[in-house]
């Protein structure tokens, strides 16, 4: 049998030279720095979650009717009458939560680690477009559904861009091709959401990865293993404080999947709604154009963009302001390695101010997610009685929030550019190194 | 590093726990439905209401009797003779007889399909409900519900609970008198005890309508759960073997 595979191996590299070094340059020769922590499971989760919704997507889509006469009463053909459908459902809905949990702390490795900086600008450009594709997908197969919520919720996000002055009305109804969200808005979600945004997710993630293969990955002291010491047990010309990525971290990851998995299946066998954080009440009522939930608000993943948005106020005769703030709060993302010139990457050398900023960017982070999932609404009058006017309190406390998260960019720029930094030195090597 | 691990472990299960208590407090105005998936005596008994007294306006019509028998442990006669009183077929899913047109003349509102009301709503929502009726002669059909206020629903089950009469709240000059509380004018041919038992069993059954798979999904979890542990365990091993010589 070993005869057979190793015949079959050689068949292959006889007409295809090319294919061993690519898998030696990606795999068994591509040499990580051995200093990776717990931050750096979810690249290889991300990827994780990424196939298991494009696979049981596929088989979604075989019982799935993108008809907004059919839509909903298919979801339920899935979890009765398919055999294993309500499983393949849940995974996919838990998988699309955990996607943005998974997704949100790979980035936040990134920020506190440097990997953003130079030379790695490109690998998070390119990341940071994958999270804005992303983005779009969930919200597309939010709608798909069709429960009240995907409605409500469809309705709302394409009417933010009805705020673009003189345009905005004729796009809105060009995204959705009908004056409400109705079957051509569904039908062209669906295309959308099954075929074009995962060709588009799918070449970002091979160029998110080819870019961060040509440059090397950052770690967590934030030290180039590239430019350290030569020689390891495998090749004398590549870096001493480097592994190869096969097997060493790929025997890592797999203990990182198997705990990943085992929460995920906790979720999906147990709680697959999350107690309606995951897949909410609403949406197990079919979309009903006369009938408005009592509460729109999206998906908890969106829902810190979201209060953005509904946090800034009208100026000026329009409501375009709160959409701005809610892409510019994105593309500030985008360009953390120009707005960052900070002299080192990890947070574990960076100066007090950067550290004390990024705990306040955070916080108002979460604070802008109570706000989006309008659990101030509940926690206001808990804090402070129940006669206070909650708006008045929520929009201070919001718009405070809004301000620390722009705020943590300007302040950011400033800290690095102007050199308030005070950073403590760099060791020469990884400190695991023997 | 292993200690890790453990740490990071709790974590995710505190976490999870954490979520759990949150989800518990979901609906704090209303007492919790106390009703149990896994209490077969009490879905057949809710089946047996549902039957007897809500199939006359409400459908299932994501449910198929056939499915009941299966997951309820029934027989095909059992289902044929005891539930389906309107002539369809063991495969069929449960349609009430009522024409939807007449629906909308009798009541102002077609009555809703059941089959995912406990999904949109909650157990606790759907248990205070079949709690809360009450006589009130302003209503066009007698009947109101301090849960859904002016609910166009007549008390199909006020035989079994009895009548509910509002008692006042003492109002405030200028303010509408509030009901405080519903007392019993008439008792029902249940004690309230049982009556009670009787409404978390329709709740029960309705909670299992809307998700049928929540039977087999949790009991595959729990062996699910363990084997990714196991196998999170053996990797673990694996990686240490396997890092045994980076320092």
């Amino acid at each position: 049998m070993a005869n057979v595979f190793s015949n079959i191996g050689e068949w292959v590299t006889d007409r295809a030279p090319g294919l061993m070094p690519v898998y030696r340059k990606h795999m068994t020769e591509y040499y990580a720095p051995k200093n990776f922590n717990i931050w750096y499971y979810f690249g290889s989760l991300a990827l994780l979650v990424l196939v298991n919704q494009i696979v049981t997507g596929i088989f979604l889509t075989m019982n799935y009717d993108p008809s907004a006469s059919g839509a909903f009463d298919s979801v339920q053909y899935i979890m009765r009458d398919v055999e294993w459908g309500w499983l393949i459902r849940y995974m996919h809905t838990t998988g699309a939560s955990l996607f943005f949990v998974v997704i949100y702390l790979h980035m936040f490795r990134g920020i506190i680690y440097g990997s953003y900086q130079k030379p790695r600008e490109l690998v998070w450009l390119l990341g940071m477009l994958i999270f804005l594709v992303l983005m779009a997908e969930a919200f597309m197969g939010y709608v798909l559904p069709w429960g009240n919520m995907s409605f409500w919720g469809a309705k709302v996000i394409v009417s933010l861009f009805g705020t673009i002055p003189v345009i905005g009305k004729d796009l809105v109804e060009w995204i959705m091709g009908d004056f409400l969200p109705a079957d051509a808005t569904l039908n062209r979600f669906f295309a959308l959401h099954v075929i074009a945004l995962p060709l588009v997710l799918l070449l970002l993630v091979v160029l998110h990865l080819a870019a961060l293969h040509e440059v090397g990955s950052n770690n967590p002291d934030g030290v180039d293993v590239k430019h350290g010491p030569k020689g390891n047990r495998w090749d004398p010309t590549k870096p001493a404080d480097g592994i190869p990525f096969h097997p060493y971290y790929t025997v890592k990851d797999l203990v990182g999947v198997g705990l990943f998995l085992a929460i995920a299946a906790f979720i999906i066998f147990f709680q697959p709604t999350f107690g309606g954080w995951f897949l909410e009440h609403d949406n197990s009522i079919p979309a009903n154009n006369l009938v408005t939930p009592a509460q729109i608000k999206p998906v908890w993943y969106f829902t810190a963009f979201y209060a953005i948005v509904r946090m800034i106020p009208s100026a000026l005769g329009t409501a375009v302001w709160g959409v701005l703030g809610m892409f510019g709060a994105i593309v500030l993302l985008f360009l953390m390695p120009w707005i960052d010139a900070g002299k080192v990457r990890s947070i574990r050398y960076r100066g007090t101010g950067f550290k004390v900023a990024l705990t306040l960017f955070v916080l108002a982070f979460f604070g802008l997610m109570l706000i989006g999932t309008d659990s101030t609404a509940e926690l206001i009058p808990m804090f402070f009685g129940a006669n206070v006017d909650v708006t008045a309190i929520e929009n201070l406390f919001g718009r405070v929030m809004v301000l620390i998260y722009f705020g943590f960019f300007v302040f950011l720029w400033l800290y690095t550019h102007l050199g308030w930094e005070k950073t403590k030195p760099v060791p020469e090597r990884v400190t695991t190194h023997d | 590093m292993i200690k890790r691990y453990i740490s990071l472990f709790a974590l995710a299960f505190g976490l999870m726990l954490g979520a759990a208590a949150v989800i518990a407090q979901e609906s704090p105005a209303l007492p919790a439905a106390g009703n149990n998936l896994r209490d077969v005596a009490s879905l057949r008994r809710g089946a047996h209401i549902f039957f007897n007294y809500c199939v006359g306006c409400h459908s299932l019509k994501y449910m198929r009797y056939e499915r009941i028998a299966d997951d309820l442990g029934l027989t095909e006669d059992d289902v044929m003779n005891n539930l389906n009183f309107t002539g369809a077929k063991f495969g069929d899913p449960v349609i009430s007889h009522m024409p939807a047109d007449d629906a909308q003349k009798f009541f102002g509102k077609a009555p809703p399909d059941l089959s995912l009301e406990v999904s949109a709503k909650g157990a606790d929502w759907v248990f205070a409900y079949l709690n809360s009726f009450y006589l009130d002669p302003k209503s066009p059909i007698g009947w109101n519900n301090t849960v859904l206020p002016n609910a166009a629903m007549p008390f199909p089950l006020w035989e079994l609970q009895g009548v509910q009469v509002p008692v006042m709240a003492p109002a405030k000059p200028g303010d509408d008198p509030q009901i405080e509380k519903l007392s019993l004018l008439h008792p029902g041919t249940l004690t309230p005890e049982q009556y009670q038992q009787a409404a978390r069993d329709v709740t029960n059954f309705l909670e299992y309508v809307s998700e049928p798979a929540a039977l087999q999904r949790r009991s595959y979890g729990i062996w699910v759960v363990l084997f990714l542990l196991g196998f999170t365990f053996l990797a673990y091993l694996l990686k240490k073997e396997y890092w045994k010589d980076v320092h």
